[in-house]
C-alpha cells in the first residue's frame, strides 16, 4: 500500500492501462509535457512518449470525435476534457454520436473509449468552471458514468473504464485531487456498477457521490457522536450502471434515505435514486426521502457564496437531525 | 504548387484508366442512380418512410472515390449517404430494406436512411448532424496511422458543412497530426434550401479555405467520374505515403430537392436543365462510346443493373419488419440495454 494523492492515482491508473495494452492512447489539451492543468497526468508523456500521449489543440469536438473514430477502428482511447463544463462544447459528439452509435448500427460498432474530466466546485472558479454535470451524461442512453471519491477508487475505476467495451465517462472531482489515501500496490482494477457501503448503520441511509462522500462520512461521525444516530453511508460511485441492489437493501434495513449531491436541484441523480426507492422500496420506508442538493442556480464564485451553495457537513448533519425527529 | 493543385486534364483519348475499370465505373454509376430512383418510387408508394436525401446527379463523386479505394479503407458520409454506402459494395437489398424499415436492412431497421453503416465494407457510418463525422474520420485515420496499416479514410460532406466549427477543428487536427484522411466537399451549390454563396464568405467554401490549414486548393469537376477518380487516386497515394490529408472540393449538383419533402422551387429557372446536360451518367456513357465501347455491352450493363435493382426491391419487400426484440438490443456491448443491476 502506498499513500497517493487522488491526482497521482489518476496518473497511476492511466499508466497501468497504457503499460498493459498498446492500444490504449491518451489525448487532450496540455496533457503531455505540461502534465495536465490539474497535474493529474504527470509523468505519462515522459514514460509513453508523444505517439501515445498526445497534446491536442483547443478543439473539444475534435478530441472527442477523434477518440470515437479511433475506438471504432481498433484503439482504446482515453480523452481528457479539461473541465466538465466544456462538455457543452462537444456535447454533440458525446450525446449524439458516441452514445448512439452502437445502437444505431445494430451492434456493428463498439466504442471502447474513456472520457475523463474534472468536475465539481470548491475552487472559486465561478459558474463556467465549477459545475457537476454527471446528470447530463446520465440522461443519455449509451454512456456509462462513474465518479470516484478516493485515490484507490479513481485508479481502479479508470482501469475498469479502459477495459470496458463501452464508452465510459469518468468524473474526477477537482476538490479531491489533493486528498491522500491508501492505494494498493500493483495492478488494480475495479468493477463498474458497484456502490460501496463505507459505514454501516441502522437508522438511515445516506447515498453520496464524489466530494459529497467524505462530507457524508464526516456528518455520519458527528451524528453518531452527538445524537446517537447510526447512518449507513453509501458511496454510489457509478451512476450508469447503477447499483440499485445495494441501495434498496440498505434502505430495507434503515427505512430512511438521504441523497447528497452537488448538482442543481432539478433532475439530479438523487432524484432518480429517490424515484427508484419510492417505486420499489416504498413499503420499507418510514419517512419521506430527503434530497440534499445545491439550489437550482448557477454556481457563484465568492468563498462565502460557493460554500453556502454546495452541501456542507453542517447542512447534512442539520438536515438529518431535523428530519429524523 | 503540388500535383494535387492541377488535376490532370481529362481527354477522351487518354485511357490510362483501362477498360475493366471503366466498365466497373459505368456499372457503379448506374447502380447508384437506379437504386436511388427506386427509393423515390418506393417513397411514392409509401413503402419508404421517414425522410430520405437523394444524391441523384452527384453519383460521380461517390463512384470516382470508391473506385480508387482499397477494400480495407474507411468511408464516412452524411445523411445523403445512399450512394457512398452502395459504392463500397453494400447490397442494394440491404440499403432498400433499411429505407423500408425491414429486417434485411443494413442496420436491421434501427438506423434508417440517414444512418446506413456496414463496417464489413468499411462504410463506417452516415452522420446526420452536420459536420460531426469530420473529427470522427480524423480518429479513424489516426488509428490507421498508429497501427501502421496505410489505410486511407475518406470523409464526404456538403458545402454547407464548411461553415460549422467541426470542419475547421477537423482540418487543423488532421494537418498537425499528418493524418491519412481525405476530406471531400461535394459542392452541390445549396446547403439546405439556401444557395451556399449567400451564406459563405468565399466563392469555393472548401477549396478557398484550404490554405488556412496549409493545404493545396483542389477543385475537381464532380460530374466527371474519371476526373474524380484521378484526383482521388493522387490524394490516396499521398496519404498512404505518409504525406497527410487532402481537402478536395468537387463541383456538382443535386437533381432533386434537399430531401423528399422539398420540391426545390428556390432554384433559378433553367439551372437544373443546364446541369442535366452535364449529367454524370450521360457524360460517362458518351465517353465510353467515343472510346469505342460497344453499344450492346453498355446496353447489357444497363439491363442487368435494372434487373438487379428489381430483384433487390422484391427481396427487400419480402423481408419482414424487424423483430421487436431489437428495441432493447445493443445499447451496450453485452448486447442489452440494462442500466442497473
Ligand atoms: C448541426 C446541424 N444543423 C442543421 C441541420 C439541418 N440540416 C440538415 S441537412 C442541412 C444542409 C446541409 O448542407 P450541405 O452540407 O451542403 O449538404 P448537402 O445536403 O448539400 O449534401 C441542414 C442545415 C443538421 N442536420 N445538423
Amino acid at each position: 500500500m502506498a499513500e497517493l494523492t487522488y491526482r497521482d492515482a489518476v496518473a497511476a491508473g492511466i499508466a497501468q492501462e497504457m503499460a498493459r495494452d498498446e492500444r490504449v492512447v491518451f489525448l487532450g489539451e496540455d496533457i503531455g509535457a505540461a502534465g495536465g492543468v490539474f497535474k493529474a497526468t504527470v509523468g505519462l508523456f515522459e514514460r509513453f512518449g508523444p505517439r501515445r500521449v498526445r497534446d491536442t489543440p483547443i478543439s473539444e469536438q475534435a478530441i472527442i470525435g477523434a477518440a470515437m473514430g479511433a475506438a471504432m477502428t481498433g484503439l482504446k482511447p482515453i480523452a481528457e476534457i479539461m473541465f466538465s463544463d466544456f462538455f457543452g462544447v462537444c456535447w454533440d459528439m458525446i450525446a449524439n454520436e458516441i452514445a448512439k452509435t452502437r445502437y444505431m448500427t445494430n451492434g456493428q460498432i463498439s466504442l471502447p473509449l474513456v472520457i475523463r474530466t474534472a468536475n465539481g466546485a470548491g475552487s472559486r472558479f465561478g459558474a463556467q468552471h465549477s459545475q457537476s454535470v454527471e446528470n447530463w451524461a446520465m440522461a443519455i442512453p449509451g454512456l456509462k458514468v462513474v465518479a470516484p471519491s478516493t485515490p484507490a477508487d479513481v485508479k481502479a475505476l479508470i482501469a475498469a473504464a479502459v477495459r470496458d467495451p463501452d464508452p465510459v465517462i469518468v468524473f474526477e472531482h477537482k476538490s479531491l485531487y489533493p486528498i491522500k489515501g491508501e492505494v494498493p500496490d500493483g495492478e488494480t482494477v475495479d468493477t463498474l456498477g458497484t456502490a460501496k457501503i463505507l459505514r454501516a448503520g441502522k437508522d438511515c441511509t445516506i447515498a453520496a457521490l464524489a466530494l459529497m462522500v467524505p462530507r457524508a462520512l464526516e456528518a455520519a461521525e458527528r451524528l453518531h457522536a452527538e445524537d446517537g444516530i447510526a447512518c449507513e453511508v453509501i458511496d454510489v460511485r457509478s451512476l450508469v450502471p447503477l447499483d440499485t441492489r445495494t441501495l434498496l437493501s440498505s434502505v430495507g434495513k434503515t427505512a430512511r434515505l438521504y441523497t447528497v449531491e452537488e448538482n442543481p436541484r432539478l433532475c439530479g441523480w438523487g432524484a432518480e435514486i429517490a424515484s427508484i426507492v419510492a417505486e420499489e422500496g416504498f413499503w420499507s420506508l418510514d419517512a419521506p426521502i430527503v434530497r440534499i442538493t445545491t439550489p437550482h442556480i448557477p454556481l457563484p464564485a465568492a468563498d462565502a457564496l460557493e460554500d453556502a451553495t454546495i452541501p456542507s457537513v453542517e447542512r447534512i448533519v442539520e438536515t438529518v437531525r431535523r428530519t429524523m425527529g | 504548387m503540388t500535383a494535387l493543385d492541377q488535376p490532370r486534364p481529362v481527354s477522351v483519348a487518354d485511357d490510362d484508366i483501362g477498360r475493366e475499370k471503366r466498365l466497373r465505373m459505368f456499372r457503379l454509376l448506374l447502380e447508384l442512380r437506379l437504386t436511388e430512383k427506386r427509393a423515390y418510387d418506393l417513397f411514392l408508394q409509401n413503402l419508404v418512410k421517414g425522410t430520405s436525401h437523394l444524391s441523384l446527379g452527384q453519383e460521380a463523386v461517390a463512384a470516382g472515390f470508391a473506385l480508387g479505394m482499397r477494400r480495407d479503407d474507411y468511408t464516412f458520409c452524411t445523411y445523403r449517404g445512399h450512394a457512398h454506402t452502395l459504392a463500397r459494395g453494400v447490397s442494394m437489398t440491404g440499403v432498400l430494406g433499411e429505407l423500408m424499415g425491414r429486417e434485411c436492412g443494413v442496420t436491421g431497421g434501427k438506423g434508417g436512411s440517414m444512418h446506413l453503416t456496414s463496417v464489413e465494407h468499411g462504410a463506417m457510418g452516415s452522420y446526420a448532424i452536420i459536420g460531426a463525422h469530420l473529427p470522427v474520420a480524423c480518429g479513424a485515420a489516426w488509428s490507421a496511422q498508429y497501427r501502421g496499416t496505410d489505410q486511407v479514410t475518406v470523409c464526404f460532406f456538403g458545402d454547407g458543412t464548411t461553415n460549422i466549427g467541426t470542419f475547421h477543428e477537423a482540418l487543423n487536427f488532421a494537418v498537425i497530426w499528418k493524418l491519412p484522411v481525405v476530406f471531400v466537399c461535394e459542392n452541390n451549390l445549396y446547403m439546405e434550401y439556401t444557395p451556399i454563396g449567400t451564406v459563405t464568405a468565399v466563392e469555393h467554401p472548401a477549396a478557398d479555405r484550404a490554405a488556412a490549414y496549409g493545404l493545396p486548393r483542389v477543385i475537381v469537376d464532380g460530374n466527371d467520374a474519371d476526373a474524380v477518380f484521378r484526383t482521388a487516386s493522387q490524394a490516396f497515394a499521398r496519404a498512404r505515403a505518409g504525406e497527410g490529408p487532402a481537402l478536395i472540393e468537387a463541383m456538382t449538383y443535386r437533381h432533386s430537392g434537399h430531401s423528399r419533402a422539398d420540391p426545390a422551387q428556390y432554384r433559378p429557372k433553367g439551372e437544373l436543365e443546364q446541369w442535366l446536360q452535364r449529367d454524370p451518367i450521360k457524360i460517362y456513357r458518351e465517353r465510353l462510346v467515343s472510346l469505342g465501347f460497344a453499344e450492346t455491352d453498355l446496353g447489357a450493363i444497363e439491363a442487368d443493373t435494372e434487373r438487379r435493382v428489381n430483384e433487390a426491391t422484391e427481396a427487400a419487400k419480402a423481408s419482414p419488419p424487424p423483430p421487436l426484440s431489437l428495441i432493447e438490443k445493443d445499447v451496450w456491448a453485452d448486447g442489452g440495454a440494462a442500466w442497473r443491476n
